[in-house]
């Protein structure tokens, strides 16, 4: 008994297809030089996400009126803002905020997302028609104006942000996943497991889900640098993060006024919001060049 | 044709019930009661009376829709809650601002866009196809608002580039093109470097296929073979990523006009949405997804026209 999972194990070691697939896939990753270096600077972003506020001794919201709009020295590394706030300490806190927004607003719309978009691929007829026409509803308000319009009637603040951009995430994800699914349905597989019995639900989580799960991380990943792009819009607008936090749209707003005389205000934020973008887009990129090696020409 | 023209248009229509159902719910999905919001907090009990009278929020809710819809149907978008003024009057000032912005920027990303997306994809490989991604990617992380007050920072201040669009005349050509080139450059370059990115990987596609192949094989110079047989293809999957760009534009005027000051469409939302004059921004809301909807219209049915190959069923 013992010899046999002995084998077995032996075995497994020799030819482990999930690690094979894995393997390939971080040899093709490797390989693409622009997506490991958008993938070390989302890390970057993240552990100073987590570990920057502990680091950073001054608070961001701290007003010192005395040295309001300084330029950028060795005191105040990024300069200060209209009320004397340090702006360097203001990032290093907006940067978890930003991160939090992007990731919980792009979970929101791709849990609801991928499940419309496999049920409507699965099931098909009827219910996958219904599905994707109130999917072509949310997708025929353009850009930013169904996030805008959901926050309109919700109030401004970074919860009702977060739900409104999760909302316009939706149809991405169930456009993609209802795709992939359809042509998973198809497969021999699936018809196998439907003769031996098993449920719709065991089809669709067990197996379906699983192979439908490379786009759904692609989209995932491309969708927060447009999460972030959102979130930066609203709060810029004044319809996300409300004043004193130190959201990077809302910093990018209040330097408006103070431009001419200040640029750093409105260089500093602008700039972190574009390398965190950049970051997530090159790495998803990257993602799905490694993931699906077709799609790489 | 006509068959899929026909049915194309059908399926526009449940689109636009959607549209308006949603449009018409975000007044009831205000949490609470909409007329107390819109009234404002120190509002005494009649003035919420009276505009809960005005939007009709006391009948039930289908009638509340029937009665909305029909007045849509004869453009009627009901009345400003602030200045009492018929929203269609408002929008009707302001629509085509937007529309020539939107269609300013889109000129300006299919130009941009193509001519990279074309070298880029002739001399693959290189560094200047190398730097034109970088260009194109960065084009595409970047917030348009924040180019806009990057560009007023270095063009506009102290010179005379400020666009004074609020001033336009009701067609809404500028008197310039200096004052029209820093919104129009800020709305379009995010939809440069995706055209770009497009038009470079459609090239790419084409360019490997068979029939390339056999047109240099029998001796046809370079140039012939990427402008006459592969760029005629690689196109046509660019041509919807043109429509859809033209609709984010659409969406994205709000921050371009508003950094710009722009009295248009996107800025007249974000002020109703600012001030609580809801009917405004439902009406605003309709009229640009409405727009959006018969825009990606067209580009479907010009995609069908430009590629008979496609198997629409």
């Amino acid at each position: 008994m013992s010899e046999q999972t002995a084998g077995a194990t032996g075995s497994e070691k020799a030819y482990n297809p999930r690690l094979e697939l894995y393997k390939g896939f971080w040899k093709r990753f490797k390989k693409n030089k622009s997506a490991l270096v958008g993938g070390i600077v989302v890390l970057f972003f993240i552990l100073v996400a987590i570990f920057g506020p502990m680091l950073v001794n001054t608070d961001p919201n701290a007003t010192d009126i005395t040295n309001k709009l300084q330029p950028p020295s060795a005191e105040h590394w990024f300069g200060t803002d209209n009320y004397g706030r340090d702006i360097f300490s203001r990032i290093i806190y907006g940067t978890g905020l930003t991160l939090i927004v992007g990731f919980v607003s792009v979970m929101i719309g791709g849990i609801i997302g991928v499940l419309f978009g496999i049920i409507a691929g699965y099931y098909g007829g009827k219910i996958d028609t219904v599905i994707m026409r109130l999917m072509d509803v949310l997708l025929a308000f353009p850009g930013i104006l169904l996030a805008l319009a959901i926050v309109s009637v919700l109030g401004g603040s970074i919860q009702n942000m977060i739900i409104a951009i999760g909302i316009f995430s939706v149809p991405a994800f169930a456009r993609i996943v209802r795709g992939s699914t359809l042509s998973v349905r198809k497969l021999e597989y699936i018809d196998a497991m439907r003769a031996l019995g098993a449920s719709d639900f065991r089809i669709i989580f067990k197996h379906v889900l699983p192979n439908v799960l490379s786009p759904i991380i692609v989209q995932a990943t491309l969708r927060i640098a447009t999460a972030v792009l959102t979130a930066a819009g609203l709060s810029f607008l004044g319809l996300g993060a409300q004043p004193p936090t130190p959201e990077w749209g809302a910093m990018l707003s209040a330097g408006r006024s103070y431009m001419a005389e200040s640029p750093h205000m409105i260089l500093i934020p602008g700039i972190a919001i574009v390398l965190v973008v950049l970051a997530f887009n090159i790495f998803g990129d990257g993602l799905r060049d490694a993931l699906d090696p077709k799609a790489n020409k | 044709m006509l068959k899929y023209i026909i049915r194309r248009v059908l399926q526009t229509i449940p689109v636009l019930i959607g549209v308006s159902i949603l449009v018409f719910s975000l007044m009831h999905l205000i949490p609470g009661n909409p007329a107390q919001i819109i009234a404002g907090e120190g509002a005494s009990e009649q003035t919420v009376r009276q505009i809960e009278e005005r939007l009709g929020l006391n009948d039930p809710i289908h009638v509340q829709y029937f009665n909305y819809m029909s007045g849509v149907l004869q453009g009627d978008l009901g009345n400003s809650v602030r200045s009492g003024r018929a929203v269609s009057d408002e929008i009707a000032a302001r629509f085509w601002v937007t529309v020539e912005l939107s269609f300013y920027a889109t000129v300006l990303a299919v130009f941009l866009g193509l001519m990279a997306g074309i070298i880029s994809a002739v001399r693959r490989y290189t560094l200047a196809d190398t730097a034109i991604m970088i260009v194109a990617l960065f084009g595409l992380s970047m917030p348009n608002f924040w180019l806009g007050l990057v560009l007023i920072d270095w063009f506009a201040i102290g010179g005379d580039w400020l666009p004074e669009w609020a001033k336009l005349r009701p067609s809404g050509w500028g008197d310039s093109w200096r004052q029209v080139i820093l919104p129009v450059i800020t709305l379009g370059t995010g939809g440069a470097a995706i055209i770009a990115r497009m038009t470079r990987s459609s090239m790419l596609e084409v360019i490997n296929q068979d029939y390339i192949r056999t047109a240099r094989a029998k001796g046809l110079t370079d140039r012939i073979v990427t402008y006459r047989h592969a760029l005629k293809n690689a196109l046509i999957p660019v041509v919807t990523v043109v429509g859809l760009e033209f609709g984010g534009f659409l969406g994205g005027a709000v921050l371009t006009e508003t950094i710009f000051a722009i009295n248009g469409m996107g800025r007249l939302t974000v002020q109703a949405i600012t001030q609580r004059d809801f009917p405004i921004v439902q009406g605003a809301v309709l009229v640009l997804s409405v727009l959006f909807v018969f825009v990606n219209l067209i580009v479907d049915i010009s995609y069908k026209l430009l590629n008979k190959r496609i198997d629409l069923n």
